[in-house]
């Protein structure tokens, strides 16, 4: 069972701590993606995703970034044991990540050659010059960029083309997980989905495990295989695609992320946001965190932190449905 | 790019006539003239008169001013002084190549000093070496450059009896001048590095090239010092206005014969052909040095490069 996992993330904590505040970004998440599977991390600008990813890639800002505890093992190692040395061997190599702004993620003094001849020869020091350039015109090709256009700068590019130059310089080692940070929100609609396509297409054939985050539920049903839904620093949700999306008990939440969904079938003027906003994770709520803005608040849920519900693959971080399955308590029952 | 380069040397024209114009301008508004300087009060205002046509300063400005160019461009002739009554460009020429070296020796200096540490202090932000060279640029950035030479000539001449105080006689003499133009600058290149540096290394192309697994050397020194660069140069360029400035007060300070302190000595004798052909000649110095900058952008920027190509297109 375990030997199935490519990375399994146990109570993760992470804070941002400057002289002037102690920002509690990831508060103690679980997190586990099967070998070859998709995972979705799905919240809002805000909720923790980005960081969970710098965590994984320990790429967090030296200064302020302090991962408080928790272990990440990715593939029987242990990521957070690992030396400066033995990481830079896994970045890029083994774990390889698409960021979120393609404009500003490439250097814009190199070529697209060299930014990716980097990447090759950054872990295959053997290779010869022209057996990279080969890799290099490959990895073009493979994204659909045209591998005469190499020796260009990343200005002579349109957005979606440097997304495509990021995703083949991620890509061009075979990493065994990929981690894309919301790849394509800095693109337009039709770009989005070339691009998302492209990305999946790519996956299957190199047969790599992927970490999605993204705040596109939309992308979620088209890519995943589970879903974790963030919220302030926590899982509040997580399981299949189908668990989230056809289940029956839903995190309130995840409940309002659909919600907020604009919907053709029913004619409505507004939109349905979620009231309110995210608490401000210097300063927690020592409930739920989602309580102020929650429907279904109780006073249990100001004063207590929920306790994860089990079911099966779906768990839950809510009161709600803890009261409801401590009824039917045995959990595996389901 | 030869046809991006001619074309701003092409341009050099231009910007030399309205330096002419303005300085002719000037100094048909400010009042005194040189007669009355080099007579004295005694002499008789016929006398004034008689000596200002013969300098040819009593003719209207812009008659002047078409006369000058005319001849700067027709027989080469910069004119005689009013004062000294010598060809204005052999008084000039001497002056200026010691003014330029000093200047040049400045910028060579001032990025050799504050570039580097600029770096050093950003790659190693808080720690102490970062601190106490910042410090010390920011103490050193607050000091005009009199009051630096004035202590340089106090503690290697007066006290230590090291270097000499005055004259261009041997390249001992050169040192504490070219330490006083440096220094300010150099504290200034330092911050403005530091900052530039900073502000790449947070970029995110830094944080892709270590995603890729780049080693923290390769990181620095190949993604953000490449970016860090770019607008370090041009304030390199920059700083030649200042540089000569600054040159301008070692000159008075350390008595050398340089353009600057000639020029500010003429304008009180309102001495118009040496006062213009000095501007003139910084002013192409600078335009050059400016171009050069330029060209140095283009050669690191792969952007900039774009644009020129396409001037030439």
């Amino acid at each position: 069972m375990k030997n199935d996992l490519i990375l399994d993330i146990k109570n993760l904590r992470v804070i941002y701590q400057t002289d002037l505040e102690t920002v509690e970004a990831i508060n103690g998440i679980d997190l586990k993606i099967n070998k070859g599977k998709t995972l979705g991390l799905v919240g809002e600008t805000g909720a923790g995703k980005t960081t969970t990813a710098l965590s994984i890639m320990r790429l967090l800002p030296e200064k302020t970034g302090k991962i408080l505890s928790g272990e990440i093992h990715f593939d029987r190692q242990e990521l957070l044991k690992l030396s400066p040395l033995e990481m830079r061997k896994v970045r890029g190599n083994r774990i390889a990540m698409v960021f979120q702004d393609p404009m500003t993620s490439l250097n814009p003094v190199m070529t697209v050659r060299e930014q990716i001849a980097e990447a090759i020869k950054l872990h295959n020091a053997n290779l010869s010059n022209d057996e990279v350039d080969q890799r290099v015109e490959t990895a073009l090709s493979m994204v659909g960029i045209l591998p005469s256009r190499k020796n260009e700068y990343p200005h002579q590019f349109s957005g979606g083309m440097k997304q495509r130059v990021v995703i083949a310089m991620a890509l061009v080692c075979e990493p065994d997980l990929l981690i894309a940070d919301e790849p394509t929100t800095a693109l337009d609609v039709t770009i989005q989905a070339q691009v998302l396509m492209m990305i999946r297409e790519l996956r299957d054939r190199i047969g790599t495990s992927m970490l999605m985050i993204t705040h596109d539920l939309g992308i979620v049903a088209k890519i995943c295989d589970d879903v974790a839904v963030m919220y302030a620093g926590q899982i509040v949700e997580s399981g299949t695609v189908f668990d989230l999306f056809t289940g029956e008990k839903r995190h309130p939440y995840t409940q309002g992320l659909f919600d907020s969904i604009p919907s053709l079938n029913t004619r409505s003027n507004r939109l349905k946001p979620i009231q309110g906003l995210m608490p401000d994770p210097s300063n927690l709520p020592k409930g739920c965190c989602f309580a102020p803005r929650c429907q279904h608040c109780m006073d249990i849920c100001i004063n207590e932190r929920p306790k994860q519900v089990i079911e099966g693959t779906h768990t839950l971080l809510c009161h709600l449905f803890a009261d409801s399955s401590a009824a039917p308590a045995p959990q595996e029952g389901e | 790019m030869y046809r991006y380069v001619i074309n701003r040397l092409l341009f050099l024209i231009p910007s030399v006539l309205g330096v002419i114009f303005i300085l002719f301008l000037v100094m048909s508004m400010t009042p005194g003239d040189p007669a009355r300087i080099l007579l004295g009060d005694a002499a008789s205002q016929a006398q004034v008169d008689e000596l200002n046509r013969q300098l040819g300063y009593d003719l209207p400005f812009m008659e002047k001013y078409v006369r000058y160019v005319y001849k700067m461009v027709v027989e080469q002739d910069f004119g005689v002084s009013y004062f000294t009554k010598q060809s204005v460009f052999e008084e000039i020429w001497p002056r200026y190549k010691v003014t330029v070296s000093l200047a040049f020796i400045g910028i060579v200096l001032s990025s050799l000093i504050g570039i580097p540490f600029g770096i050093y202090t950003a790659v190693r932000q808080y720690s102490l070496w970062d601190t106490i060279p910042s410090l010390i640029a920011f103490f050193i950035a607050a000091i005009p450059s009199f009051v630096l030479g004035m202590l340089l000539l106090y503690a290697f001449s007066l006290q230590l009896n090291w270097l000499p105080s005055y004259g261009i006689e041997s390249f001992s003499s050169f040192i504490m001048p070219a330490l006083a133009v440096s220094i300010p600058p150099a504290a200034f290149n330092l911050r403005f590095t530091k900052s530039s540096m900073l502000e790449s290394i947070r970029q995110d192309y830094v944080r892709t090239a270590r995603a890729k697994g780049a080693s923290e050397h390769t990181v620095i020194w190949k993604h953000a010092l490449h970016n860090a660069l770019l607008p370090v140069v041009t304030n390199v360029g920059m700083s030649l206005g200042n540089l000569i400035c600054g040159a301008v007060v070692a000159e008075k300070l350390f008595s050398i014969p340089g353009i600057g302190s000639l020029i500010v000595d003429r304008i009180t004798y309102k001495d118009e052909p040496v006062i213009i052909a000095g501007t003139i000649l910084i002013s192409v110095c600078f335009t050059v040095v400016m171009l050069l900058v330029d060209l140095i952008y283009a050669y690191i920027d792969p952007r900039i490069r774009a644009k020129y190509a396409r001037v030439k297109g």
